[in-house]
């Protein structure tokens, strides 16, 4: 069975059954129901029309619950409001079902498990095992997340912004489980630029794309990070770089630059480069001073000195980072770096070591470790 | 979206405020202070927040490695071993804040004359998956 048709086939099945008048929690629960049976059905039966047969087993669902729950009079109301199968769910539908499962009233983890279920079509066991927690818990953080997001009203377009931020926290923060997260967000993403012009979408996507083109050179084989600069670049992924670079040119041609296409294109500025040492450091600084205008957040601060000291040398990178709160993650990582660059490697070691016990990630704190290891080693 | 450590000592915390052992209180205040773990727990899945609890026996053994071919060396209980872990809430929260308040929470705990323990809990991060884009 393909499951990346079935799973585009959610939302859509959810406009339908919203546009018939089921409310939004109660529609996604029979769809749920639906994709459950269908993953256990279509194996062995496949159905002629995928889509119709979800429809049809959606409304089923939701009927079953809805006459379990309330009043014949309701639902005979429903059966007579049923439009004639068919009409193919909009664009329109799909915007708001993305703005309804990023909506501002949710934290962060709610709007993440509520898209990849109701937009993403991920049932509930493969998001919990997604991000490491039981079923029973994502279960409750998505039934919760649908009844405070089940009446809000959208009679006017909501803030693509916070749907981005949403996509963006799926790409980036993905765990690495059975279902791959990087590749979803960006499914959900090439979605969202169908169903939307905007160059920040745009701009999202083409970040998403030139970074995962980076994915098979970014981990040794021993599961070690390996840096940008000394990553293969002969493993890159061509095809996604001239596909991210293609969608960022045009967005950025449209002269409205946002924060996700300012970071795109310093990732494109990398990914054009043939060898780290023919990086364009000077346009990089370029772009972090675009995305300072546009955000000042400190993170982007932070790697502007990384960029400063590759473009005007160690020292420049050493006086930028002096201007920052020593207590930014990766703070100490960056210093360390640069102070090796500078020609100080004991200086370099120990902060190093330093920035391993301050590491949140364990791919991090060993890469940290062993640059610390590597110049001990040499100062022996 | 990370996860916390909720960490309880038998043995190695600082002192609690209402410092009585468990064996002092009365049946019911501790039935009162299980109920109140429990549902806390309950609670915790409701808000989709919880990942797992458990609790640690105090007996335990140390054991080591003793070369190839041999069978590993155990030793203790140590007595004297300054640190004892009595068990354990893994929860998945949005933010750092939130982690504090809810160890917060774990530790009004009642115990004995139904008043809060004010018992010390130690909350240690995970780490996280490392993250995609970092230039």
């Amino acid at each position: 069975m393909n499951q990346a048709l079935l799973r585009s086939l959610i939302p859509g099945v959810l406009g339908i059954l919203v546009r018939r008048g089921a409310d939004f929690a109660a529609a996604e629960d029979a769809v749920q129901d639906a994709l459950v049976e269908a993953i256990r059905v279509w194996p062995d039966d496949p159905p002629r029309d995928p889509r119709g047969w979800l429809v049809t087993v959606s409304w089923r669902k939701f009927l079953d619950t809805t006459r379990a729950d309330t009043a014949r009079r309701r639902r005979e109301e429903l059966l007579d409001r049923e439009p004639p199968p068919g009409p193919a769910p909009t664009a329109d539908d799909t915007l708001e079902l993305y703005f309804r499962c990023a909506h501002p009233s949710l934290t962060p983890s709610s709007a993440v498990a509520l898209t990849l279920r109701a937009v993403g079509g991920l049932t509930t066991r493969q998001i919990a095992e997604a991000y490491l927690v039981p079923e029973a818990t994502m279960a409750q953080r998505i039934s919760r997340a649908k009844r405070t997001v089940s009446s809000v009203r959208f009679d006017r377009p909501g803030d693509v912004g916070t749907v981005l931020r949403v996509l963006y926290l799926v790409f980036n923060e993905g765990y690495s489980g059975d279902v791959d997260l990087a590749a979803e967000a960006i499914r959900l993403t090439r979605r969202l630029a169908a169903a939307i012009d905007h160059p920040e979408v745009s701009g999202l996507l083409a970040l998403m794309l030139l970074h995962h083109a980076r994915r098979a050179s970014r981990t040794a084989p021993d599961g070690g990070l390996v840096p940008l600069a000394e990553q293969d670049r002969g493993r890159w992924d061509t095809g996604l770089i001239a596909e991210g670079v293609e969608i960022l040119q045009a967005a950025l041609a449209r002269d409205r630059l946002g924060e996700f296409q300012a970071q795109a294109a310093i990732a494109a500025l990398h990914a054009d480069a043939p060898t780290a040492g023919e990086t364009d450091w000077v346009q990089i600084v370029e772009w972090y001073d675009e995305l300072l205008r546009l955000t000042d957040s400190p993170v982007v601060r932070l790697n502007r000195a990384v960029a400063v000291g590759a473009a005007d040398g160690p020292r420049a990178g050493l006086a930028a980072l002096a201007e920052l709160d020593d207590s930014l993650p990766r703070y100490t990582a960056v210093a360390a770096y640069l102070h090796e660059r500078d020609g100080d490697p004991a200086t370099a070691a120990r902060l190093y070591a330093e920035a391993a016990r301050k590491a949140t990630n364990l791919a991090e704190r060993d890469h940290l470790t062993r640059q610390a290891a590597r110049l001990n080693v040499r100062e022996r | 979206m990370a996860k916390y450590l909720l960490l309880k000592h038998y043995r190695g915390a600082p002192a609690p405020v209402n410092d009585v052992p468990m064996e002092k209180w009365t049946p019911e205040e501790i039935s009162a202070h299980m109920k109140y773990m429990s549902d806390f727990a309950a609670r915790l899945e409701q808000t989709g927040e919880f990942v797992d609890a458990q609790a640690l026996a105090a007996e335990g053994s140390w054991v080591r490695f003793d070369g190839e071919g041999r069978p590993p060396v155990t030793d203790g209980p140590f007595a004297e071993t300054k640190d004892l872990i009595a068990g354990w809430m893994v929860i998945d929260v949005d933010s750092h804040e939130r982690a504090i308040e809810l160890a917060g929470e774990l530790s009004a705990a009642p115990g004995a004359g139904g008043k809060p323990i004010h018992e010390w809990l130690e909350v240690r991060p995970f780490y996280t998956a490392s993250p995609t884009v970092t230039e």
